[in-house]
C-alpha cells in the first residue's frame, strides 16, 4: 500500500512537470501563424512557408519586420502598444531591409561574407532613385527576393538565383502595359532568350553566364550606358577588350557615340559570332559602316580568307585523320594536336578585335602549320595503311602458295605409302 | 637435303632418333566425316604458340606502370617497326584462341570425346579455357586505357561480390581497394609469368594425355566401324595429319594477318581513373553472355541477393562443367542425356546471351 502510495506521488509529479512545460512552450510560440496560415491571399502565411524563409531558419520572427508581440493572443500582439507596425508600406521596404543588412556587425555574425552595401547601391540605382522620387512602381527588395518564404541565392528556387534572374526581371521588364509610363523597350527577354549568353546559362548550366544583374548590376541596376559598354563585355571577354582598347574603332566608336561592343553584337540578342560576320552577307557587321572597296572591306576580305584557309585546312586534316583512323591506324598524337590549330583558329577569331590584318595573320600562319603537319600525319598513315594492305597481299599469296605446295606434297606420299 | 640428313644421323647417333619418334610414327587418326573437328586443338596450340612469341616481342617495348604503360603501347604501334602488327597480332590472337578453344570444347562434348579414358584430358582442357580467359581478363588491362580501366573495375567487382572471400579476392586482384597502378603490375605480373608457367605445364599434360590415349573416334562412327570393320580409315598422325595441321596453322595465320592488317587493334585514349565510366561499358566478347546474364538478374531473387546469386550459379555450373565427364557413366545413358542436353543448352545460352549483349544498351 504504501509501495503504491509512493508511485502515485512520483507519477503525479511527472505530470506535473509535464503541464509546466507545455505551458511554458505555449507562451513563448508564435501565435501569427495560427491566423495567418488560415486567412486567404494576400494576408496568408502558410507553415512551409514561413519554415522555408531564410529568416526564420536563422531564428527572425514575423514581429523582426511587422513588429507587435507574438507571445499574446489574438489581436493583443497586433496593438500599436505591442509595437505593431502592420503591412510595411512598398517605398519602406529598402529602408526595412537596410535595417539588418546594412548593418556590417550584425550580418557578420549570420555570414561575414554577406555584403551590406545593398541599400546604398540601392539608391543609385535606377529602382531606387524613382522610389525616392515616389514612384512605388520600381522594384523594391521584395518584388525580386520574394517575402514570406525568402530564400537565399544560392537556393535554385530562389527568384535571384542566377538561372532565375532573367525570369524575375521579366516580370516587370517584359510586361508592356506595366512598362508603358516608362517609354523603354520590352522585348529584352525575349531577345536574351534567343541568345548565345542565355543558351550558355540554361542549356549547358553554365551558371557564370551572364544575365540580366551580370551586365545592369543588381542592387545598382542600371543601364551600362554607351561609354562604359565595353568595361561590361571585358569583365569576362578580357582578351577582345585588351585588343578593342588599342584598335582603331575605339576612338571612332566613341566619337561617334556608338556603344563599343553592342555595335556589331547587338546586346541583349548576342548570338553566336560567325565568319560570316566578316562576310558581304546579311550578317555582316562591318558593312553598316563601311563602304564595299575601301581600304577597310580590303583588310575585311583578307581577314576573312584568313580564318576560311585556316579553318579549311583544320577540316582537310580532320577528314584524313578520321578516314586513318577509320582503318584502325594510330593517329591519336595527331588527332589531340588539332585541337591546337583549332585554338590557334580561335586566337585568330579574338585578335580580329584589333581590326588589324597582321596579328590575325600571324595566328593564322600559326595555325595553318599544325594543322598541314598533322594533315601530313594523316596522309602518311593512309600512305602506310596502303604499304600493310600490301604487304597483307604479299603474304597471303606467299601462304596460298605454301598452302598448294603443301597439298600436293602431302598427295604425293600419300600416293607414294599406297 | 644432305645437311638435314646430316644433323639427322648426328642427333640418331647420339640420342637413339628413331626410338624417340617411333610413338610419333606409331600415332594415327581416325578418318571419318566428323575428322575436321580434330584440327581444333592442333589451332588452338598454333595461337598459344603465336601468343608466346609476339608477347615477348611485345615486353621488349612494354612498361607496366600506370604512368607510362599506355604511352609504351602507343610507342609500340607508332614507332616501333611492325609493333602494330606484332601488338595486333597478338590481340588477334588472343581472341580467336578463346573462340577456337570453346569450340574444340564443344567439339569434344558432342562427339563424346571427354568419356572413359579421357576424363582428365577434358579436366586439364577445360582448366586451360578457364585459363585462356584469365590471360584475356588480366591482358585486356595492360594498355591502360580507359575501356580497360573500367572493365577490370566492373570485373573486380564482381568477384568482390563472392561470399566469405570476396573482397579478400577483390583487395588480392587490385592490390588495394580501388583499379590502380598496383593492379596493372600485379595484372602484368599474371599475365606474363604466372599464367604462362602454368598453363605451359597444363598444356604439356594435356598433349601428353592426348598422346597417352589417342584420339577418340566418335560413339557412333565407333558403332559403324564394328559392324563394318573394312570401313574403318585412318592416317597416319607424323607426316599426313600433322602436315595437313599445319596447312590449318597456315590458314589461321594467314586469317590473323588479315584481321591485324585490315583492322588494326585500337588503343583508346588513356585511362583516367577520375573520370566517369563510359556509358554501356562492356566486356570483352568471352565474358558477356556472363556479364548480360547478371545484369538481367533482379536486385533481389526471394532473399538473396541477385548479383551474388548469379555468381554462385556460373560458378556451379563452372564446377560441374569441368567434372562432366564422370557424370557419363550414370544410370544406363541417362548422364550422357544429361550432358548432350546442358551441351545444347548451354552453346545456346552463350550465343544468344551474347549477341544479346552485344545488342543491348
Amino acid at each position: 500500500m504504501w509501495r503504491n502510495k509512493r508511485l502515485y506521488q512520483v507519477l503525479g509529479l511527472l505530470l506535473g512537470m509535464g503541464c509546466f512545460a507545455g505551458a511554458a512552450a505555449a507562451q513563448t510560440a508564435s501565435t501569427c501563424a495560427d491566423c495567418h496560415g488560415a486567412l486567404d491571399a494576400p494576408l496568408q502565411v502558410t507553415a512551409e512557408q514561413f519554415a522555408a524563409d531564410i529568416h526564420a531558419q536563422k531564428g527572425l520572427t514575423c514581429a523582426s519586420c511587422h513588429g507587435g508581440d507574438p507571445s499574446k493572443a489574438d489581436m493583443d500582439a497586433m496593438s500599436k502598444a505591442a509595437g505593431f507596425r502592420g503591412k510595411v508600406e512598398r517605398k519602406q521596404v529598402p529602408e526595412l531591409c537596410g535595417r539588418c543588412h546594412s548593418d556590417g556587425a550584425y550580418m557578420r555574425q549570420y555570414n561575414p561574407s554577406l555584403r551590406t552595401d545593398q541599400l546604398s547601391q540601392y539608391k543609385t540605382s535606377v529602382h531606387g532613385k524613382r522610389l525616392a522620387q515616389g514612384d512605388t512602381k520600381v522594384a523594391v527588395c521584395t518584388d525580386c527576393h520574394g517575402v514570406h518564404g525568402l530564400r537565399p541565392a544560392s537556393d535554385t528556387r530562389s527568384k535571384v538565383h542566377p538561372l532565375n534572374v532573367a525570369q524575375t526581371c521579366s516580370r516587370c521588364h517584359a510586361d508592356a502595359a506595366y512598362m508603358k509610363s516608362y517609354a523603354i523597350p520590352t522585348d529584352q527577354f525575349a531577345k536574351y532568350k534567343g541568345s548565345v549568353h542565355y543558351e550558355a546559362m540554361t542549356m549547358r548550366g553554365d551558371l557564370s553566364a551572364p544575365t540580366c544583374t551580370t551586365c545592369h548590376g543588381n542592387h545598382g541596376a542600371a543601364p551600362p550606358g554607351v561609354g562604359t559598354v565595353q568595361n561590361v563585355c571585358s569583365n569576362c571577354h578580357v582578351f577582345q577588350s585588351q585588343l578593342y582598347e588599342k584598335s582603331s574603332h575605339r576612338a571612332a566608336f566613341q566619337k561617334a557615340g556608338l556603344p563599343g561592343c553592342v555595335v556589331c553584337h547587338s546586346k541583349h540578342d548576342i548570338s553566336q559570332p560567325s565568319d560570316a560576320k566578316l562576310d558581304g552577307g546579311p550578317e555582316a557587321a562591318c558593312m553598316q559602316c563601311h563602304k564595299t572597296g575601301d581600304v577597310c572591306d580590303q583588310a575585311r576580305a583578307e581577314i576573312l580568307g584568313s580564318l576560311m584557309r585556316l579553318d579549311q585546312a583544320i577540316r582537310n586534316a580532320d577528314q584524313v585523320l578520321a578516314d586513318a583512323e577509320a582503318s584502325g591506324m594510330e593517329v591519336s598524337q595527331a588527332r589531340l594536336e588539332q585541337d591546337q590549330a583549332r585554338d590557334a583558329l580561335t586566337k585568330a577569331r579574338v585578335s580580329i578585335h584589333r581590326f588589324q590584318v597582321p596579328p590575325v595573320d600571324q595566328d593564322v600562319q600559326a595555325g595553318l602549320k599544325i594543322a598541314a603537319k598533322n594533315l601530313q600525319a594523316g596522309q602518311d598513315a593512309l600512305r602506310e595503311r596502303g604499304y600493310r594492305r600490301m604487304g597483307l597481299g604479299v603474304a597471303l599469296l606467299s601462304i596460298l602458295l605454301v598452302l598448294v605446295g603443301l597439298r600436293l606434297y602431302i598427295g604425293k606420299i600419300e600416293q607414294k605409302a599406297r | 637435303m644432305r645437311l638435314l640428313k646430316h644433323v639427322h644421323n648426328w642427333l640418331d647417333e647420339r640420342f637413339d632418333w628413331a626410338e624417340l619418334t617411333a610413338p610419333l610414327r606409331k600415332k594415327s587418326v581416325p578418318v571419318h566425316g566428323l575428322s575436321y573437328w580434330y584440327f581444333l586443338g592442333g589451332i588452338t596450340l598454333f595461337l598459344f604458340g603465336v601468343q608466346i612469341c609476339t608477347g615477348i616481342l611485345l615486353l621488349l617495348y612494354y612498361r607496366p606502370s600506370a604512368s607510362e604503360a599506355f604511352e609504351s603501347v602507343q610507342y609500340i604501334m607508332t614507332r616501333v617497326q611492325f609493333g602494330w602488327l606484332v601488338r595486333s597480332i597478338h590481340s588477334w590472337a588472343a581472341n580467336l584462341m578463346i573462340f577456337t578453344a570453346f569450340a574444340h570444347m564443344f567439339s569434344v562434348l558432342f562427339l563424346r570425346a571427354y568419356r572413359k579414358p579421357r576424363e582428365l584430358t577434358w579436366v586439364t582442357g577445360m582448366i586451360l579455357l578457364f585459363l585462356a580467359m584469365g590471360f584475356g581478363f588480366s591482358g585486356y588491362l595492360l594498355p591502360w586505357n580507359t575501356l580497360a580501366f573500367f572493365a577490370t573495375k566492373v570485373g573486380t567487382d564482381i568477384a568482390g561480390q563472392l561470399p566469405v572471400a570476396g573482397k579478400w579476392v577483390m583487395i588480392f586482384l587490385r592490390g588495394g581497394e580501388e583499379v590502380t597502378g598496383a593492379t596493372l603490375t600485379r595484372f602484368f605480373g599474371f599475365h606474363v609469368a604466372v599464367l604462362p608457367g602454368i598453363t605451359t605445364v597444363l598444356v604439356l599434360v594435356h598433349v601428353l594425355l592426348v598422346q597417352k590415349f589417342g584420339i577418340s573416334v566418335p560413339p557412333g562412327v565407333e558403332e559403324r566401324w564394328k559392324g563394318a570393320p573394312e570401313q574403318a580409315r585412318e592416317m597416319k598422325f607424323f607426316p599426313s595429319f600433322f602436315l595437313r595441321e599445319l596447312m590449318a596453322w597456315y590458314i589461321a595465320l594467314a586469317v590473323l594477318g588479315a584481321l591485324a592488317a585490315v583492322s588494326p587493334w585500337g588503343l583508346g585514349t588513356k585511362a583516367d581513373p577520375f573520370a566517369a565510366a563510359p556509358v554501356g561499358i562492356k566486356p570483352e566478347w568471352y565474358f558477356l553472355f556472363m556479364f548480360q546474364s547478371l545484369k538481367l538478374i533482379p536486385a533481389k531473387v526471394w532473399f538473396v541477393d541477385g548479383e551474388l546469386l548469379g555468381i554462385l550459379v556460373f560458378g556451379v555450373a563452372g564446377l560441374l562443367w569441368l567434372l562432366l565427364p564422370f557424370f557419363d557413366g550414370c544410370k544406363g545413358g541417362r548422364g550422357r542425356r544429361l550432358i548432350m542436353g546442358a551441351g545444347m543448352f548451354a552453346l545456346g545460352f552463350i550465343v544468344a546471351m551474347t549477341i544479346y549483349g552485344y545488342v543491348a544498351k
